[in-house]
């Protein structure tokens, strides 16, 4: 390559496109690699059975933040956050809840939860609210603190104190740190309910509702929220990367796909490129890593490069995916008992109750999978039909609890897994299994695999208090500066976290920016 | 390794060499090295002190961290270890090396020997077994402690050659300071390596701890005028100052021991710039150590001559007789070959330079009064004793 290059991006996931566009746009000349054939990482759509597509490992998502789609012109390039979608709490006996924005509803719904349920979810997105200028900005510095990290502080301090007051205030600051199971057993009564929002609050990490964390893993979750409601990921020109490719490549920047990173190129404590395993070498004078900080520092700087004890420190980072991917061709339309059809198209979960997901979990703890999981199930194909061949359907079902690591391992038992999937549905839709055309099961170690994620964890860490702000993914790297000169971090292992935001992207943009003015 | 299930039994570890010492023994004297029970002083400090610097001393070095390092990555991975620039560093060569944490801070001093290809030994201050696992990931190398599986003696003195040459070790008149030769004293194998701790012509001798007693005899089986004598660790001491070495985790406090902010030191604040070489390529401490060096010195533990000659011990330095408070004395000794009262004193600079006058304010006791006077530092850059002697190849014989 002659062509001088500014930046190079590892992997075009959500968060390295973000990345890119805004470095593009800023005006950098920005190359980004891509090890798949396709752009978009756990959020690149997948097929199987050649005609059954699949919105990718991410299959519901909030709006990405107002700033990120102004500041991209995402609407431009095709984006729209989907239409909102309710969570049905799917019970047994076909006695379904109904969980929306404005309120839950459902037979057998004492009226107490019917009441509480609005007030709560308003005060709990205060609390995100207040929360928000730290998932804004850059994690602040505690030492040799910085101009914008006093912002930060400030605005947070303000927003605690004078913007929740004071009442809402002391009731914050009892609830930040504790488990989501005291806080709901608290308000509500009804099993379902309870069921079914503890699982927001521990979906993808290794904590269950009992866990101390949880509610603050539940307020992160709720940033997503306060962009609006959830929707369904389907596919097609809104779909997110989608747009986010077209804003990147439009202000410049080259997506590259097919070139796996095999190293990260550093003399004398500073990355100036990259090689490819094909053993390419591409240089340039940024190297930004939107992959797993472990992988990152561990496999493409390797810790001989790293000071001993930072070395060290980053494979003692937390974190193994604890949810599997099932995606499913289905001939037909499912039937769920009792379950209108429009419902259908809504984000359906099997978690009867908040001890029912509590046992899932302890199953993941002792490398067990339970024999009753929890499902998160979609149906794609009911909002995009182009998903499926005419009259049939997708159907994605995120397993929660599936522990990376399977005692006896998962090359047998895998089959175990999606048998007993396909049966706990069953329970809820008779008709399932006699629609099954063909599925794949993504446990977490084939997310590893495929996704390039250390153990397979969604986030690239776990969303754990010890590990966010100015903890993630570790100190010494949590300004998406690294111990290396010119490598940065920009993906999900990085402050704010995972899910499909795109800030830890932009935060990285912003600060490399920054860093790249003062000098 | 093979650990004695009785050991729990003994306190203290015997090293190979104790029946000899003990029957040497007039004060017993002992103290505790690393485990081991050593002699602070084996008979009388005059006669130990002047062995090494008019005789031949003979001292038990066994309790000594030694760490042998092998495997394919072994140099990358000392390499990364060590500040120093190891390029020089061939097989049968001994380097001095320091290593640093993250932060670049001191966490131990210590000697590199080179065997082979892919062959160390590293022998240091304090137990570096954790420290050196941690920095092994990413290395193909195996870290083997051999504390136990190798006895070792320190020969040092103006007659230590002749001694170790009439012992029976031949070919030691070629050995360079820090060469290794791997040689026999009669039936015993033993590898010598031109190194030691006293800033005086000496040796170190490392054997199998079968042979150690064997090796002992035949050193003190050398009949004539050589002086040899058993030394302490007192009498060390003297000599280590004289000769300016430092001594980790008595001169400043290693940092992997240290807790509060700041009571650490970096190799620049500890004197030992010259083994930092930042331009080697990476090592642990190297970002740190660089942005230090690109900012004023704010300390150094500096050799100091103080006036008069009442023992300094522990004292406080100022910028000036009843001046501001500037560093504190880390360890002193009366020289009798220098007749000075020398010191090591971690000092604060002022404004990036070391004040231009130091003062101790020395306490001291007559009759039990504790009395208090003042008196002038001069610092020295060179090692206090530096005779030359010590560097002579081949060396003098007696």
């Amino acid at each position: 390559m002659t062509e001088r290059t500014d930046a190079i991006i590892i992997g075009a996931g959500h968060n390295g496109l973000v990345c890119a566009a805004y470095l593009a746009r800023a005006g950098l000349k920005v190359l980004c690699l891509e090890s798949a054939d396709s752009a978009g990482g756990m959020s690149a759509p997948r097929s199987i059975a050649d005609d059954y597509h699949f919105p990718g490992l991410a299959h519901v998502a909030y709006p990405v933040a107002a700033a990120i789609r102004r500041d991209l012109r995402l609407e431009q390039f095709g984006y729209e956050p989907g239409k909102a979608i309710d969570t049905i709490a799917l019970d047994a006996n076909g006695k379904h809840l109904t969980i929306g924005s404005n309120g839950v509803s459902g037979d057998g719904l004492p009226e107490s939860d019917e009441k509480a349920y609005p007030e709560f979810r308003e005060q709990y997105l205060a609390f995100a609210k207040a929360l928000r200028p730290l998932f804004d900005n850059k994690p602040p510095r505690l030492k040799d603190i910085e101009f914008a990290d006093k912002t930060t502080l400030a605005k947070l301090g303000w927003n605690i104190r004078v913007g929740l007051g004071r009442e809402t205030m002391y009731e914050f600051l009892r609830v930040a740190a504790i488990n989501i199971y005291d806080v709901l057993n608290e308000v509500f009564d009804d099993d379902r309910l309870k069921g079914a929002m503890a699982v927001d609050a521990v979906m993808g990490s290794a904590m269950g509702p009992r866990t101390p964390g949880t509610v603050l893993t539940w307020l992160q979750r709720l940033q997503g929220e306060l962009n609006g409601p959830v929707s369904m990921q389907s596919g097609g020109r809104s779909q997110l990367v989608h747009a986010l490719t077209q804003s990147a490549e439009d202000a410049g920047t080259t997506v590259r796909l097919n070139a796996h990173v095999s190293r990260i190129l550093v003399e004398n404590g500073k990355a100036f490129g990259v090689e490819l395993s094909s053993g390419e070498m591409l240089k340039a004078g940024l190297v930004i890593s939107n992959a797993d900080p472990r992988s990152t520092f561990t496999r493409l700087v390797g810790a001989p490069t790293l000071d001993a004890m930072f070395a060290n420190r980053v494979t003692q980072i937390r974190g193994a995916g604890v949810v599997a991917k099932m995606h499913v061709a289905l001939s037909g339309k499912p039937e769920f008992s009792g379950l209108p059809e429009a419902q259908m198209a809504d984000r359906l979960l099997i978690a009867p109750s908040m001890n029912y997901v509590e046992r899932a979990f302890n199953h993941s703890k002792y490398d067990e999978c339970s024999e009753d999981p929890i499902l998160e199930i979609t149906i794609p194909s009911l909002h995009n039909d182009a998903l499926a061949p005419e009259g049939h359907h997708v159907m994605s079902i995120n397993v929660a609890f599936v522990p990376y690591r399977l005692e006896g391992g998962w090359k047998e038992q895998k089959a175990t897994l999606a048998y007993r999937v396909i049966s706990q549905l069953g329970r809820y839709s008779p008709n399932l299994k006699s629609l099954i055309v063909d599925h794949e099961l993504l446990t977490p170690q084939d997310i590893e695999q495929q996704f390039h994620a250390v153990r397979g964890h969604w986030h690239h860490g776990e969303l754990s208090i010890h590990q966010s702000f100015m903890m993630r993914p570790l100190h010494g790297a949590a300004q998406y500066d690294t111990p290396i000169e010119k490598l940065f971090l920009c993906g999900a292992g990085s402050h704010p976290g995972g899910g499909l935001t795109g800030l830890p992207g932009r935060n990285a943009a912003k600060r490399i920016l920054k860093l790249r003015g003062a000098k | 390794m093979n650990i004695d299930r009785e050991h729990f039994r003994q306190a203290l570890q015997r090293t190979p060499f104790h029946d000899r010492l003990v029957a040497l023994s007039t004060t017993e004297e002992w103290m505790t090295w690393n485990t081991y029970k050593v002699p602070r002083v084996v008979d009388k400090l005059s006669t130990e002190y002047f062995a090494v610097r008019s005789g031949c001393s003979v001292m038990d070095l066994t309790p000594m961290e030694k760490y042998r390092i092998t495997g394919k990555s072994a140099r990358q991975f000392l390499d990364r270890l060590v500040t120093r620039d190891l390029s020089r560093l061939r097989p049968g060569r001994v380097t001095y090396v320091v290593w640093c944490n993250d932060k670049g801070k001191l966490i131990d001093d210590g000697t590199l020997f080179q065997f082979g290809e892919d062959d160390y030994r590293l022998c240091a201050q304090h137990h570096q077994l954790d420290w050196l696992l941690m920095s092994a990931m990413g290395f193909d190398v195996h870290i083997e402690v051999e504390t136990h599986e190798v006895a070792a003696l320190a020969v040092q003195g103006p007659t230590s050659f002749s001694v170790l040459s009439a012992a029976g070790i031949d070919d030691l008149d070629q050995l360079k300071p820090f060469d290794i030769a791997t040689l026999r004293c009669g039936d015993v194998p033993v590898t010598v390596s031109r190194t030691g701790y006293t800033g005086d012509l000496g040796y170190e001798l490392w054997t199998d701890p079968a042979h150690a007693l064997q090796l002992w005899d035949a050193i003190f089986g050398v009949q004539g005028l050589y002086e040899i004598h058993a030394m302490g660790l007192s009498a060390l001491e003297m000599v280590r100052i004289e000769a300016g070495f430092i001594m980790p985790g008595f001169d400043f406090n290693t940092a992997e021991a240290t807790v509060r902010n700041g009571f650490d030191r970096s190799p620049y604040e500890a004197g030992l710039g010259w083994v930092v070489n930042p331009d080697k390529g990476h090592f642990t401490g190297r970002k740190a150590l660089l942005a230090e060096k690109s900012r004023p010195a704010r300390r150094r533990l500096m050799k100091i001559v103080v006036d008069g000659n009442k023992p300094v011990g522990e004292a406080f330095i100022f910028s000036g007789k009843n001046g501001k408070q500037v560093g504190e004395i880390k360890c002193a000794t009366w020289s009798p070959i220098l007749k000075a009262n020398l010191a090591l004193a971690d000092i604060e600079y002022i404004n990036g330079r070391l004040p231009a006058k130091l003062w101790a304010r020395i306490d001291y006791q007559r009759e039990l009064k504790w009395l208090s006077t003042w008196a002038e530092c001069q610092s020295r850059s060179k090692p206090f004793y530096d005779p030359a002697h010590k560097s002579a190849t081949p060396p003098a014989r007696f």
